[in-house]
């Protein structure tokens, strides 16, 4: 079964996710397109060749990217005449950094000792449901990544399930299939924008032709 | 320059050394697991722990003497009971995380250490971060580094590659404390050596595949030849033990 961007494959297994290359390389990374490559440049070109400018650089890629791939941190390191391991070892560090792609929305689900007692475990359940998930993890069309995590710090508003940035409350099972649709609205209607662009696109070239 | 007392001695010294530095200048001895003097302080092992007071009051704190620069009017305790009872707890805990190593097990011998009261892990890291700092500061490659955190911190090569930075130098081989294995003698599996104290005859020359360079070893020193005067704890052939020491 295939699923994801440019026909890539990915397959989840127990490690994480082995996210064997398309493109004949043999290799387990993920190849990457020539736009991505100009795109990573010019991430990179904003910044100072500064080492302390290393987090925020890797912030913007993964901000791109949804995670952050091998061949730009070695350009990165390259770049800032820094060892690879020291990008690496930040890159592994941080939780908000992976180094397999992650979904578009990122899903976290608080299991903090609030939380726990007013029923997150529950919410978690019912969110791997509705999402067709055994774990946390990313779903196979990458738009969602959910993600454990500990206290984010409003335990009045237990359970909490954060998306994003936004922070929803008082979260029941009853309404996480409300809460993951927003994001899925979303997604669909940029879709369609994007579908009616294209046949626009279309219907253009045909007339020109 | 600042003066400060270590163990009731004064010494000056020059700014910027640190306490383990005046310590050693004293010939006081300070076990240390992740120092090395080529390679700047982790302080990663907390093994060299001393007692640390400034000034004539307020309360003494233990502190880690490889990165603790000194300073004038400090009153440095080395071996206090404080110090042991943390550098005992210290080693046990290394000792348990890695038995294998010789390194770990002199010093538990050195030290006191009898027991071993935690279960065994078996890792092959304490994490000192000796190899990864001699790779960056001695070798000038950084090849290998520290990857994750907390419980999965691991030192490792990125995306477990080797890096063409990497000359195969084997630096990290040499100052790895815990890649030197210790006597697989007749107590190869005990979490803790000196296990030659439960076996009779005690000393290591008896056994053909003992290879014992404790340093000291407990065995020798409790019950070997050289002691025989003392009567010591045994559990496996009792009988015969007692027996040859009575
Ligand atoms: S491999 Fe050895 S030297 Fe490197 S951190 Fe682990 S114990 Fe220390
Ligand atoms: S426990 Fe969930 S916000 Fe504090
Ligand atoms: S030698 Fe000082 S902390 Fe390890």
């Amino acid at each position: 079964m295939q699923a994801g961007l440019d026909g890539r494959v990915l397959t989840f297994t127990k490690a994480g996710f082995a996210a064997p290359a398309c493109r004949g390389t043999g290799g387990g990374t993920l190849v990457m397109t020539e736009t991505e490559l100009q795109q990573a440049d010019s991430i990179l070109g904003q910044f100072d060749d500064r080492r302390a400018n290393l987090i925020a650089i890797l912030q913007d890629i993964q901000a791109h990217f949804y995670y952050l791939p091998e061949d730009v941190l070695r350009r990165l390191a390259r770049k800032l005449r820094i060892p690879l391991t020291d990008v690496y070892q930040v890159a592994t560090f941080y939780r908000c950094f992976s180094l397999v792609p992650r979904g578009r929305h990122q899903v976290q689900v608080c299991l903090g000792t609030a939380c726990h007692v007013r029923g997150a475990p529950r919410v978690l359940d019912r969110i791997l449901t509705d999402l067709k998930l055994g774990a946390p993890g990313t779903t196979r069309d990458r738009q969602f990544t959910v993600l454990t995590v500990r206290c984010v710090g409003c335990c009045g508003l237990a359970p909490v399930v954060r998306v994003d940035n936004k922070t929803h409350p008082h979260l029941t099972q009853a309404k996480v299939r409300g809460v993951l649709n927003k994001y899925r609205l979303k997604r669909q209607s940029q879709e369609e924008v994007a579908s009616a662009e294209e046949a626009g696109d279309r219907d253009a070239t045909a007339q020109v032709g | 320059m600042p003066k400060l007392t270590i163990n009731g001695i004064e010494v000056l010294v020059e700014k910027g050394v640190t306490v383990l530095e005046a310590a050693r200048f004293l010939g006081i001895p300070i076990p240390t697991l992740c120092h090395d003097d080529g390679l700047a302080p982790a302080s990663a092992c907390r093994l060299c722990v001393v007692e640390v007071r400034r000034g004539l009051e307020g309360r003494s704190k233990l502190l880690a003497a490889c990165s603790l620069p000194a300073e004038d009017e400090m009153v440095v305790h080395t071996n206090s009971a404080r110090v042991q009872r943390a550098r005992q707890l210290l080693i046990e805990l290394y000792v348990a995380t890695c038995p294998s190593s010789k390194r770990i097990q002199d010093l538990a011998s050195a030290y006191g250490v009898h027991e071993c009261r935690y279960e065994a892990e078996h890792e092959d890291c304490i994490q000192c971060g000796l190899c990864v700092r001699m790779c960056e500061q001695q070798m000038m490659a950084g090849a290998i580094g520290f990857a994750g955190r907390g419980a999965n911190r691991r030192v490792s090569r990125p995306f477990d590659m080797t890096d063409k930075r990497c000359r195969q130098c084997g630096a990290c081989l040499y100052i790895c404390p815990v890649c030197e294995l210790r006597c697989a003698g007749p107590a190869a599996e005990a979490t803790l050596c000196n296990g030659c104290l439960n076996f009779a005859p005690v000393c290591f020359q008896s056994y053909d595949d003992a290879m014992c360079f404790l340093d000291p070893c407990h065995a020798c020193e409790l019950a070997g030849p050289l002691r025989p005067d003392v009567k010591i704890k045994t559990r496996a052939r009792a009988t015969v033990l007692s027996g040859e020491k009575q």
